[in-house]
């Protein structure tokens, strides 16, 4: 499956391209996303409530709405896109060595995106059923304020060691994903410059790993406090 | 068949444009209808396929590598000389004719080699055009470097890859013609005979080296733009393809070999570490701008030495013997190739020689280091700075200048050249012997030309450094495009030439026959066995010192080696395919024969001019005695059917602008 | 040194390979990786078994002729050297050496170890290159002055050997590190700007459609890279598509 046309649709940069730019904005997204569930973190009733009203505001705001449908395009985009990719890349050599020393000149993560990349995918699957699709279409309670609790929700499922250990491991999945892809996308995008290059890298690879260690730290949290329990 | 080297008549600085303005033109409509063939895509070769291509010419071109980049002009290190003057060190079209001149020891063309001044100017202009990155300095124009044997900076370089620059530069103008459907490429091809039909070049048989078939390509003229034959001493600094066939069989058909025996030794290479080694490694001329060649001036010191009991570094300063510098210190260190070359042959035959076989010199970059450190120091307006930081400094001028160069060595000698001097020796780098041709490039055979290194014209019995790109490139962009016109305007009614006819039948009938011959010769050598054994006769009595004895001793030497050869060589594997040990018999098969001539030649010219040593004719300071009462000619030989008994003409060199002096550079 | 050697033995394009098995002994340390091979295929002959096809010429890295996948990287453990410049000191008595032809469907097997690396001249003649006549008469040279810095960094572009390591260590068979040197050569100048949104199209288009994997940025092309060609030229590539992909009229 050769690409064969030129600019930017078909050509093998331009599917690069699109996997940097959908790329990064979904690495905008997680920002927006730790930042809401940073919330988790205020305990008691009142940071429940705090907590499903923004859930509700997420659900129903206009603006959200629509950023949301661009993410699910832009998700849906990386994954289509990279598949192909991939396709393509395998189809590149069709026959293998018999030896090959592929540590000795690029790193684990950078030769594992296809695996890091359906493992998340796997993992946004599992947390859409969990709490997109329960938030949507789920027999959900309402909180004192008449929001849906969003929050009981969460903090349940946190409780549970096998959802957390799940959680923790694709988080981790996804930093290392992060980790070549989120400073990779600018050189793809031809963001190359001998001052710059050294500053854009090291900003996303702080990126990469503090993020998902935001997200971790939420749901190591949330397992060793129980706030539900406590409620 | 007298010989007539067609140099137009009038002043010598009027021929060129004269000639030019006289050639007769072929009409755009006609060039669409006449075939040209080049052979060998370096640089010569690709300059010539793409010029002649965008006159509008059919051209069809032929290299044996994978790709026509790879051919051996890409491994040039040192850079390219023009009269540009751009230093404003004196420097005109006629100094570097008179250098070239003088530095080929008198026996090379007046007209051409003026020619070739003339052009070299132009060969900046075009490459710079192309894209070629030269070195540049910080105001962003060209920078230059000077090179042995002449005292003006006009070599232009691209750091230690000057020859893949320029290569790249002429494949990128083949390859535009390439995309035009101008040129039909044809790599991995070996032109295996020429064919001649009705006293003129008609085409050539070559092989598909993939398949192994066998293809009849007919064309209105041959280009063979195929290098030198250095490989006839084994080991030397050419590619391991590099090869005499195509120029060989055009001998054999009828084109005289010139001057076979001026072959250059390069002074500065890495030296013989081992029986198993394949190839020797230059280390660019340019080397001898910041370094000095020594020896130690105790036979003891360097006993030492070679016994691995005392470090270069530990003899002191007094007690080295900086040889070139003490006999020719005009130029010290600069002088040409060939001066060079002896002079380390002489201290290592006194004795002197530095490594484990004894054949080594040192080229050493301490001073050197100092001194730019010393430089660098003061622009960064150090005060009072040690020697180590000084040592620093330098090193990293050096490095910027020779880097790849010095990595190179390390790679190869595992020793560190910023740390310990290097250790070099000549070896056999350059052919300025090839097939004769004309000022048309013409050779003996109508409608055969030889462009390049292939011919002989230009660099008499010594060629400067930096010289053959420039006349690679004069010869491909700037001179066979209009001289082929001369030959090629009377064949505009000749039409599409055949390729049934009994001739083409006849020359693959006979390459047909080599290969079978070959592959079923059921023998118990390899073919490099006897490509090892032609070699060691070659540089023991045809290399860079001869005498009487020893050339008629290699003749009788190179003859019973051929017979052996095809009594017992071994080529395994078949006809049909990809087969390198059968490609490489037949190149052997013709080195052998060339290596007769070669030692011929040698034995018949009695002087000591350039690259060709005659150990009878010297002074009592061991410096050359040309003879130019009895041999300022050239030497045209004619194949008769065995390599020694070939038939000597005699073009007389006739020299009208310069005179003739002993080369001194004293 | 006694060595084992393992070495993809392949009689032709369409036939079936395999590695093959040769113990060697008496390779001494100075020799190169390729005069290893000829003193095996000097073995061979007088064996009566057919010598080992690889390709090579200069063998001094520079004609970027000569290839090998060497214990699973491109021209052996080194770094900064092609195969010819690999030397047997690199390695210890008793090692068993996996030698491989290069590997990508764009760079098919002829025989042995050698392979067909046409595609990479098929991409350069789909725009690597300046369209000057070859006349010589071009304005002068030092007419067009060229920062120190471009022509350096045109320089190291051009310095690519074309051996077509970049696409054997590639994970995706890439030929971006190769294309994006060449292109870069010329965008970094003066001279090549009439052309260069025409030439990055053009070049880009060819290397897709010879089959080449993508470029994900692994890096391993310039680790293996003999010559050092640096990353950033892709990125150059990068950027240049982009803009004259936005920018061009058809």
């Amino acid at each position: 499956m050769a690409t064969t046309s030129k600019g930017l649709f078909g050509s093998s940069l331009a599917r690069k391209y699109w996997m940097a730019v959908s790329g990064l904005f979904l690495c905008t997204f997680l920002v927006g996303h730790l930042l809401g569930n940073l919330q988790l973190f205020v305990a008691g009733e009142e940071g429940k409530l705090a907590f499903n009203e923004y859930g509700h505001f997420m659900t129903t705001f206009p603006v959200v709405k629509i950023l949301s449908y661009i993410t699910y395009g832009a998700i849906f985009l990386h994954t289509v896109d990279g598949i192909m990719l991939a396709l393509q890349n395998r189809a590149a050599r069709p026959v293998g060595y018999v030896k090959e020393k592929q540590s000795a000149n690029a790193s684990w993560a950078s030769r594992k995106m296809a695996l890091l990349g359906t493992l998340t995918l796997f993992f946004i699957v599992v947390h859409m059923k969990s709490f997109w699709y329960e938030m949507h279409y789920g027999a959900l309670g309402l909180d004192a304020n008449g929001n849906k609790d969003l929050w009981t929700l969460t903090v349940t499922a946190f409780e549970q060691w096998w959802y957390a250990a799940f959680y923790v491991v694709a988080i981790t999945g996804l930093a290392f994903h992060l980790s070549h892809g989120a400073q990779s996308a600018f050189q793809t995008l031809g963001i190359n410059h001998p001052r710059y290059t050294p500053i854009i890298k090291n900003t996303m690879t702080a990126f990469a790993w503090l993020i998902p260690a935001g997200f971790v730290a939420v749901a190591v949290f949330l397992f060793v406090v129980q706030p539900g329990q406590n409620l | 068949m007298a010989l007539d080297s067609k140099v137009p008549a009038g002043p010598l600085a009027d021929k060129w444009t004269t000639h030019k303005g006289e050639i007769p033109l072929v009409s755009p409509a006609n060039k669409r209808l006449l075939d040209i063939i080049v052979v060998g895509t370096g640089l010569a070769g690709s300059s010539a396929a793409a010029s002649l291509a965008e006159m509008g010419y059919n051209v069809k071109a032929f290299c044996f590598q994978d790709s026509p980049r790879r051919a051996h002009s890409i491994a040039a290190q040192g850079g390219i000389n023009a009269a540009k003057n751009y230093q404003n060190d004196g420097d005109s079209v006629h100094r570097l004719f008179y250098d070239t001149i003088k530095g080929g020891d008198y026996r090379s063309r007046e007209g051409n080699v003026h020619r070739l001044a003339e052009v070299s100017r132009n060969i900046i202009d075009q490459c710079v055009a192309q894209g070629v990155p030269f070195a540049r300095d910080y105001g962003g124009l060209l920078d230059n470097r000077s090179f042995g044997g002449v005292q003006v900076s006009r070599t232009f370089y691209a750091k230690g890859q000057t020859g893949q620059q320029l290569l790249l530069g002429a494949y990128s103008a083949l390859n535009r013609q390439i995309a035009k459907g101008r040129v039909k490429m044809y790599a991995r091809h070996e032109m295996q005979e020429l064919v001649v039909v009705d006293g003129k070049a008609r085409g050539i048989i070559a092989k598909n080296l993939v398949t192994g078939e066998f293809e009849r390509h007919s064309a209105h003229a041959v280009l063979l733009c195929t290098g030198g034959y250095g490989n006839v001493f084994f080991l030397s600094t050419n590619a391991m393809g590099s090869n005499v066939t195509a120029a060989w069989k055009a001998h054999r058909k009828g084109a005289y070999m010139a001057n076979p025996c001026f072959t250059q030794i390069h002074p500065t290479c890495i030296p013989v570490s081992g029986e198993n080694q394949s190839k020797l490694t230059l280390m660019s001329e340019s080397l001898r701008n910041d370094g000095r060649i020594w020896v130690p001036a105790k036979k003891e010191d360097a006993e030492a030495i070679r016994a691995g009991k005392l470090h270069p570094n530990d003899i002191a300063e007094e007690h080295r013997d900086y040889y070139l510098e003490r006999r020719y210190p005009a130029f010290g260190n600069l002088v040409p190739r060939d001066v060079a070359s002896r002079a380390a042959k002489e201290r290592c035959d006194a004795g002197y020689g530095i490594n484990k076989t004894g054949e080594a010199v040192y080229l050493d970059f301490a001073a050197a280091i100092m001194r730019y450190g010393a430089e660098e120091a003061h622009v960064k307006g150090l005060k009072n700075p040690t020697d180590a930081e000084v040592k620093a400094l330098g090193e990293k001028v050096v490095e910027a200048k020779y880097g790849n160069l010095f990595q190179m060595y390390e790679k190869i000698t595992a020793s560190n050249p910023y740390k310990e001097p290097m250790m070099i020796y000549p070896a056999v780098h350059y052919t300025m012997g090839g097939l004769w041709v004309d000022y048309n490039l013409m050779t003996t055979v109508p409608g055969c030309f030889a462009l390049g290194e292939a011919n002989f014209s230009d660099h008499g019995a010594n060629r400067l450094g930096a010289s053959a790109l420039m006349q690679g490139l004069a010869d491909g962009y700037f001179v066979a495009p209009y001289t082929v016109g001369e030959f090629l305007s009377k064949d505009i009614r000749t039409g599409k030439i055949s390729t049934d006819s009994p001739e083409f039948e006849a020359a693959e009938q006979a390459v047909r026959e080599r290969t079978e011959k070959f592959i079923n010769n059921n023998g118990t050598k390899s073919v490099d066995f006897f490509h090892k054994r032609l070699g060691k006769i070659m540089w023991n009595e045809v290399g860079m010192a001869r005498n009487e004895k020893g050339l008629k001793q290699a003749i009788a030497d190179i003859q019973a080696l051929r017979e052996e050869f095809y009594a017992d060589v071994r080529v395994l594997g078949a006809a049909n395919g990809m087969n390198p040990e059968l490609d490489k018999a037949g190149r052997v098969a013709d080195l052998i024969e060339l290596g007769e001539l070669m030692a011929k030649d040698a034995l018949e010219r009695n002087e000591s001019c350039g690259g060709h040593f005659r150990e009878e004719y010297q002074s009592p300071e061991g410096e050359a005695l040309r003879d130019d009462e009895n041999f300022a000619f050239v030497s045209a030989w004619e194949f008769t059917g065995v390599p020694s008994e070939a038939k000597l003409h005699k073009e007389e060199l006739t020299f009208e602008n310069v005179e003739l002096k002993t080369r001194s550079y004293k | 040194m006694d060595l084992t050697l393992k070495i993809w033995r392949q009689n032709g394009p369409q036939e079936k390979g395999e590695m093959k098995t040769y113990p060697i002994s008496g390779v001494e340390e100075d020799m190169s990786f390729l005069e290893m091979l000829d003193f095996l295929n000097d073995k061979l002959i007088n064996e009566g078994i057919e010598p080992v096809v690889f390709d090579h010429d200069c063998r001094e890295g520079i004609c970027g002729m000569c290839s090998l996948f060497i214990n699973g990287e491109a021209h052996g453990p080194g770094r900064k050297v092609t195969t010819c410049q690999l030397h047997m000191r690199e390695f210890k008595s008793g090692d068993t050496i996996y030698i491989e032809p290069f590997r990508a469907k764009a760079f098919p097997i002829i025989k042995d170890l050698m392979v067909d690396r046409s595609a990479f001249d098929r991409i350069q003649r789909a725009g690597g290159y300046i369209s000057v006549n070859t006349s010589g008469n071009t304005i002068d040279a030092n007419a067009i002055p060229v920062p120190k810095e471009n022509a350096d960094k045109a320089f190291d572009a051009a310095t690519c050997i074309g051996c077509g390591a970049c696409v054997a260590t590639c994970k995706n068979s890439s030929a971006m590190l190769f294309a994006s040197a060449k292109i870069s050569q010329f965008s970094l100048l003066p001279q090549g700007q009439p052309e260069a949104k025409e030439r990055v199209l053009n070049m880009v288009h060819q290397m897709d459609l010879e089959g080449f994997g993508n470029c994900t940025n692994t890096g391993a092309c310039e680790v293996e890279c003999p010559k050092g060609i640096s990353l950033e030229n892709i990125a150059r590539m990068n950027r240049d598509y982009l803009f004259a992909s936005l920018s061009s009229n058809k």
